[in-house]
């Protein structure tokens, strides 16, 4: 096995048994990026001399025998919508080419801190509107199961390039799946923590309400590593949760579920689920029953209203969070025909820099929030997510977790549903329950579907605050696909021809 | 432009009732501002006082100034209000190029401080109530200047110059409800009760309250509708009007524009108008409506503001107190008349005749100074007296130079200059313009022997009492000694002189 394939965890435990060193490892990965990127598309910016300096930086305080953080010296990928000081940030949009951030987000600072290379800037729909990266300004991405579809969106970047073994691991962004439905089609794990358990400062926002920042890995051990070193308070973030959610960790290292109740999702099955995620999902919570959980059905009758509501809160909020993106203080200005006025060159530079589905939704959220259908509209969607608050607090009285596939097929054509905004948005049925309700949701992979040989991914869902339920199921249910397959999910992968 | 056509005032009182509105933004003198660590500091380079936060950087996030809050709280007691037991700030929506984020972080439904009241006397000494609506937070926006044009308004510059430093600094918005029944007092009562604004949250030490500084700013809704007419007139809002004399004159100036237009049989526009100090006058700015479309929702990157019981009671026991009551109070300690002191309090000098009693001056000096020569000067300059380069200890101690004999009335006028001028220190100018009584007996007798050798029957006049005859010797000694004399001795020693001593 190659050293880059391997997960963070062990990379990690040969790091500091000085096995390896970080620049061996980070010169590999840069290797890999440069051999995959300029066919995958990963990576908007790969950042060769910042990576290799940290690397060096990180072996040196290791060779002095300094006291390193679990993930000291595993090089890393960032989602472009995170400002990096010194490198490019343009979270996918025209409008912020060539900004180099004057600031750190929290979770970048926490990243330097624990002394782990930036091996580049991730791809994403832009502003992280979409679930396909088709939406990115700089090209869509490609999913290494199949260059000809999506690897999920928005966090395709992230997602294509640790499932493509161009970084370990990587960080993503969750609005409303961003994480979780690429890792789902990409074979890979991806956690949305609980809202407020990330630090957003610094994340350019889509739906501040929404937005939840974590790990993308290639297994449950990494996932929880990477949260462990991005978690915690931050007086940056009002909305950051003040106490600490315990050891992801720990909770990973976890081998049982006897007495575990999973409640499957009613709403979430069957019916416009393709055959083949839903047998898989099956066949996962039979081992998990077989291992000793109990399963219970439970109903969560508001999820039907989940995607409508979902779509005018979040524009709602991005219409006034992208209202900045003027031109007066920053990245691109456009000078409009004629005599400049700054409404006019303020226009000028928004027509020209912004993606049409980042105008559709900018002109769905003025209108939700405007006076006269304010109550109707953006006043409903608030109701609508108090109800899925009041569902899942029932379904939480049943069971510990709860089950769904993360989406409903696996992933589909590039430009499949690209003049379909409606069948886009359908695709997050899953995962936007968790973001309208605040609380943490897990994808893991659970084999591939048998109609196209493509990832499935599973989903747990479980309380507010009880991320560590998730990789205590997570990692026995992958331990128990792994003895099952005897490989893991990652060695099903076909061999990438990129020439 | 053309000069609007203006009702005469009393006319339109007789045929018309007011009703006003006063909005003030109050600028909270906390050291760091609303949203971020930046200092909230007067007077910078500009962009010096800037981050990510109050620049609108994408990703940039807001964090609560406790401080901001407590002020705020303290503002809400002070004006009697019931303080919110939570409150989210709301997101106010609109496009602006001194507006960072281009939307404005305020609160709007949900007010920290609601439904108080103040007292307000009114020059005629009858006490109004005005009724407070809200008092609620929000930051303030950058500072445009516009360069090229020749009104130095965004129509017609060539270019316009931001400056971020005042972006975010917190202010608090205080509403009140409509005040009905003013009558012919309504705009001296919008300036007081903007006064008695300024001097709560100067005297809780929330804000500097320098209406010049922009601390303190006042927007004037004025309407006006026939008398026994129930329906509400048409309001325009005068905004920014900032200084308490200016606004008497806007709201004045609002009532006979408004008187005139009505009784021509048009129809008031419902706009935002702004002031003019140099010609006295509002002029149109842009119509506003009701259905002016803020979008505004509650802002998703703060969690709600909730003060408990205790800490709110705490700061109430922390309050000054009213404005009401201290003016009792000091009208009491001070032995002022009631002309006096309502002289005191319409000329806005309540506060620099108490700090210049406690610097050791009698309140009867410091109120002759402050509102006679310090008023004049300011008036012939057209200052505020707050304006004015002089402070209180310096007043102080120009009264104790008078009492201790040292200055005559006419030099400490000439001391005043002085000061006005920046040339320092009463003492200072003393020696520097030399201007010191003079005080050696013998330089004066030789002045007075020299004038009476000059009229030789005024001391037989003395002699047979008519002491007043003395008045012209004393004119001329002091007229000899350039005024430098104190008038006092002079008397004395010209009335020994006569008596033969
Ligand atoms: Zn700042």
């Amino acid at each position: 096995m190659s050293l880059i394939s391997r997960p963070a965890s062990e990379l990690a435990a040969m790091l500091q048994s000085k096995e390896i060193s970080s620049v061996e490892l980070t010169s590999q990965q840069l290797a890999n990026i440069d051999k995959l990127n300029p066919k995958i598309n990963s990576y908007l910016t790969v950042t060769h001399e910042i990576a290799l300096a940290q690397a060096k930086q990180v072996d040196e305080l290791r060779a002095k025998g300094e006291k390193l953080s679990a993930l000291a010296g595993i090089p890393i990928a960032v989602k472009d919508n995170l400002t990096t000081i010194a490198i490019e940030t343009t979270a996918g949009s025209k409008i912020l080419k060539g900004w180099i951030p004057p600031y750190n987000a929290t979770v970048v600072e926490k990243i330097l801190a624990n002394r782990m290379p930036i091996l580049g800037k991730t791809n994403m729909d832009e502003f992280a509107m979409g679930s396909s990266t088709e939406n990115s300004a700089y090209g869509p991405s490609l999913n290494p199961w199949d260059l000809s579809r999506t690897p999920g969106g928005s966090g395709g970047g992230s997602s294509s390039a640790v499932s493509s073994m161009q970084a370990p691991i990587a960080i993503g962004s969750d609005t409303g799946g961003s994480i979780r439905f690429p890792a789902a089609v990409t074979g890979t794990v991806g956690v949305k923590p609980t809202y407020g358990a990330v630090s957003r400062y610094g994340l350019i926002a889509l739906g501040s309400s929404l937005d939840q920042i974590g790990p993308v890995a290639r297994n449950v051990m990494d996932a929880a590593m990477l949260q462990d070193a991005i978690a915690g308070h931050d007086d940056m973030d009002a909305t950051s949760l003040p106490e600490s959610l315990g050891s992801m960790t720990e909770a990973a290292k976890n081998d049982s579920v006897k007495g575990l109740k999973i409640g499957i999702i009613k709403e979430l099955t069957g019916e416009g689920f393709q055959a083949g995620v839903s047998e898989r999902f099956q066949e996962a919570l039979d081992l998990l029953v077989a291992a000793g959980a109990e399963v219970v059905e439970v109903s969560c009758p508001s999820f039907q209203y989940a995607i409508a509501a979902y779509y005018l809160i979040q524009p709602a909020e991005a219409s006034s969070n992208l209202a900045r993106f003027d031109s007066v203080r920053f990245g691109l200005r456009v000078m409009p025909e004629g005599p400049a006025t700054v409404e006019k060159v303020m226009a000028a530079t928004r027509e020209a820099g912004f993606g049409p589905e980042v105008k559709r939704r900018i002109i769905l959220g003025t209108y939700a929030l405007s006076s006269g259908y304010y109550d109707a509209y953006y006043g409903s969607a608030q109701k609508v997510r108090t109800l899925i608050q009041v569902d899942l607090a029932k379904a939480f009285e049943k069971a510990d977790v709860l089950v769904s596939p993360t989406a409903p097929t696996t992933a589909f054509k590039l430009g499949e549903k690209q003049e379909d905004p409606l069948a886009m948005y359908l695709n997050d049925i899953a995962t936007i329950p968790a973001n309208l309700a605040g609380i943490p949701g897990m994808s893991l992979p659970v084999g591939l579907a048998k109609e196209d040989n493509l990832p499935v991914g599973i989903q747990f869902l479980a309380p507010a605050r009880e991320d560590a339920t998730l990789y205590k199921v997570g990692a026995v249910l992958e331990k128990l696909l792994e003895n099952k397959w005897t490989k893991s999910m990652m060695d099903f992968a076909p061999e990438l021809k990129v020439n | 432009m053309a000069k609007e056509q203006l009702m005469d005032y009393q006319k339109a009182l007789e045929t018309y009732e007011v009703v006003i509105g006063l909005e003030v933004h109050v600028e909270l003198n906390t050291n760091t501002k609303m949203f971020c660590g930046c200092a909230n500091v007067f007077g910078d380079e500009p962009n010096t006082n800037v981050c990510p936060n109050c620049l609108g950087f994408p990703g940039a996030m807001p964090a609560v100034n406790g401080k901001a809050i407590e002020n705020s709280i303290k503002i809400g007691l002070a004006l009697d209000c019931e303080i919110a037991a939570t409150g989210r700030f709301a997101r106010k929506n609109y496009f602006y190029p001194d507006l960072a984020k281009n939307f404005q972080t305020s609160q709007y439904d949900e007010p920290i401080a609601f439904e108080g009241k103040i007292d307000i006397e009114g020059p005629s000494g009858k006490v109004f109530t005005v009724d407070i609506e809200r008092a609620h937070m929000e930051e303030d926006a950058g500072k445009l200047t516009h360069v090229g044009g020749s009104t130095g308004r965004i129509q017609g510059a060539e270019y316009s110059l931001v400056d971020f430093n005042r972006a975010g600094v917190p202010l608090v918005e205080i509403v009140t409800k409509p005040i009905y029944g003013a009558g012919d007092e309504a705009p001296e009562l919008a300036a007081a009760y903007v006064r008695s604004i300024r001097e709560i949250v100067k005297n809780l030490g929330v804000s500097d309250a320098r209406m010049e500084r922009g601390n303190v700013r006042c927007d004037a809704n004025v309407s006006i509708r026939p008398k026994g007419q129930e329906k509400l007139g048409t309001r325009t809002e005068t905004k920014n009007v900032n200084s308490l004399r200016s606004i008497e004159k806007a709201v004045k100036y609002e009532i006979q524009r408004q008187a005139h237009l009505l009784s021509q049989g048009t129809a008031i526009i419902q706009e935002t108008r702004h002031w003019h100090e140099d010609r006295g006058a509002t002029s149109s700015g842009r119509p506003k409506s009701d259905a002016d479309d803020y979008r505004y929702f509650p802002e998703p990157d703060l969690v709600p503001i909730q003060p408990s019981k205790e800490w709110i009671e705490q700061l109430r026991a922390t309050l000054p107190e009213k404005p009401a009551i201290r003016r009792k109070r000091l009208q009491e300690l001070w032995g002022f008349s009631e002309l006096e002191f309502r002289d005191v309090v319409n000329s806005d000098l309540l506060d620099e005749i108490d700090d210049t009693v406690k610097a050791g001056a009698t309140p009867q000096a410091a109120r002759k100074w402050w509102t006679g020569e310090i008023a004049r000067i300011a008036n012939s300059e057209d200052k505020e007296i707050s304006e004015m380069p002089i402070t209180p200890k310096q007043v102080a101690e120009i009264a104790g130079l008078i009492d201790s004999g040292k200055l005559t009335d006419r030099l400490a006028r000439e001391v005043l200059t002085g000061v006005l001028a920046g040339e320092g220190d009463p003492a200072e100018i003393v020696s520097k313009r030399g201007l010191e009584v003079v005080s050696d007996d013998g330089a004066l007798l030789e002045a007075i022997d020299k004038v009476l050798a000059e009229q030789p029957d005024v001391l037989e006049k003395i002699r047979e009492g008519k002491l007043q005859a003395a008045g012209a010797v004393i004119g001329a000694v002091m007229k000899a000694m350039g005024g430098s004399a104190d008038a006092a001795r002079v008397r004395e020693l010209v009335i020994q002189r006569a008596s033969g001593e």
